[in-house]
């Protein structure tokens, strides 16, 4: 059993998440995998995603991992990142195609530019503020207003207002990051964001999967 | 509040070694490309490029060593150039954990790399890379390629436009008539694609002070801004030149 699993579908890079775990925790087992088994014995789950969201749901289902990942959401401590975060919602507007449904809502892309108002450049790429809206374990130690890197077209529109976890402005704001119950997913980087991005790893590594700190005795 | 403004250093790299005039005060080895890339990330480098100058395809691996000893150490974004000429190339760059890759003749030779590697791998991984050169007494630019070597014909903002369809998710646009002149970027070749794209623009060429970097932001409306000697010869630091943005009203990370 490892004590982490980043789930490997072929879409895009994942040794930068790996690299950036491993800084953190240099005696974790980290594994890179696309084996539903070894999906499911890790103690934590990272589920990234980089490229479209139509064609990361194809090679997800292509590697049959659709299952493990629910699974892993179900059970464990679960960290969601980039198109991993949008991938957990009802359907992406990239290519309108539907998500895991794990949370209701849809993935939207940023306005193309409207005449006489500034231009909106897109992708939303370089470093935004980050400003939680709940407290959560994963934020230990970043304050709010902390700048973390983004690179991305689209995000998330949740239906439930009780699973933001944090908003960014665009020019408008909107939603970066979600939690609920053992599940928290970001659109930013925390692997390419320094010292605030590890810190939210280190924070997830920490994590048990419960909202609060667990207390001995209670 | 909102995005910041980049600044990316950009450093000259052969056979895995950082090359030219890197001049940190304490620096052991001012070649080695992991203490180079730590220095930069300490004082708030945004990002960080590296431009692979190797001659001969035999040393080409070296540059796969260099960016996996500089991903486990340093996590901001990388991205690396020189010499990528297909998805291989591109795959081989990311898998030894680059973030984006650049790519320059090879784009203009064929154009179809782009939109083949950012069906691979996402428009966000891939940045073409434009060297262009005003054409005498017009306000237009022509492409040159083989590191400003070669004239294409191509009209420079026409073939930014063109890339950006094809799947690129930003463009590294240095002005050869202004590299390595330290008289600033060319702003109006700047301004020209940040107003016309809807893709980020990295300004280079020509930085020669910290007023330069202000200037390609508020004038040249660039979305970050690149620059190589003013950095490496210490006569200023990333963190200067954020502090400087700053006083100009413009929003960096700190």
């Amino acid at each position: 059993m490892s004590d982490l699993a980043i789930i490997d579908y072929g879409m895009g890079n994942l040794r930068s998440v790996q690299k950036a775990l491993q800084h953190v925790a240099p005696d974790c087992q980290i594994l890179v995998t696309s084996d539903p088994a070894e999906v499911r014995a890790a103690r934590h789950v990272v589920f990234p995603g980089q490229g479209a969201m139509p064609d990361c749901m194809r090679e997800l289902d292509a590697r049959g991992l659709r299952q493990a990942v629910l699974d892993a959401a179900a059970s464990k401590p679960f960290l969601g990142i980039c198109i991993g975060l949008q991938m957990l919602f009802e359907v992406s507007h990239e290519g309108n195609v539907p998500g895991l449904g794990l949370f209701r809502g849809e993935v939207v892309r940023f306005p193309h530019p409207v005449a006489d108002q500034e231009r909106l450049k897109v992708p939303h790429m370089g470093w935004n503020e980050v400003n939680p809206t709940q407290p959560h374990p994963l934020w230990v130690g970043i304050s709010a207003g902390e700048r973390f890197y983004f690179v991305h077209s689209y995000y998330p529109v949740p239906l439930e207002p009780g699973i933001v976890a944090a908003r960014t402005r665009y020019p408008e704001p909107f939603v970066c990051a979600v939690a609920r119950d053992n599940v928290f997913a970001v659109q930013f980087h925390p692997e390419k964001s320094q010292a605030a991005g590890l810190r939210l790893l280190a924070n997830f590594l920490a994590w048990d999967g419960l909202l609060q700190p667990s207390r001995p005795g209670t | 509040m909102g995005l910041a403004k980049r600044v990316i250093p950009c450093l000259d790299v052969s056979g895995g070694r950082v090359v030219k005039g890197i001049n940190f005060v304490g620096l052991r080895d001012a070649g080695d490309p992991v203490e180079v890339a730590r220095r930069y990330d300490e004082q708030g480098a945004d990002e960080l490029c590296f431009l692979d100058i190797t001659a001969t395809s035999d040393n080409r691996d070296l540059i796969l060593t260099m960016i996996e000893s500089v991903a486990s150490q340093v996590f901001i974004p990388l991205t690396v150039g020189g010499g990528v000429r297909s998805v291989a190339d591109v795959r081989r760059l990311l898998n030894a954990g680059a973030d984006k890759v650049s790519i320059n003749s090879a784009a203009v030779q064929n154009p179809e790399v782009v939109a083949d590697a950012s069906e691979k791998v996402g428009s966000q991984c891939i940045v073409v890379a434009i060297d262009a050169k005003q054409v005498a007494g017009e306000a237009r630019w022509e492409v040159y390629t083989h590191g400003g070597r070669r004239a294409t014909g191509l009209d420079a903002l026409e073939w930014g436009v063109r890339a950006q369809a094809l799947g690129a998710g930003e463009i590294l646009l240095t002005s050869m008539d202004r590299d390595g002149t330290r008289n600033g970027f060319d702003l109006a070749l700047t301004r020209a694609f940040a107003d016309t794209l809807e893709i980020p623009i990295i300004a280079s060429g020509g930085v020669g002070c910290l007023e330069h970097l202000s200037a390609g932001v508020l004038e040249g409306h660039a979305d970050a801004v690149l620059a190589a000697s003013i950095f490496h010869y210490a006569e200023s630091t990333v963190r200067e030149a954020k502090d400087h943005m700053a006083i100009r009203g413009i929003e960096v990370r700190r």
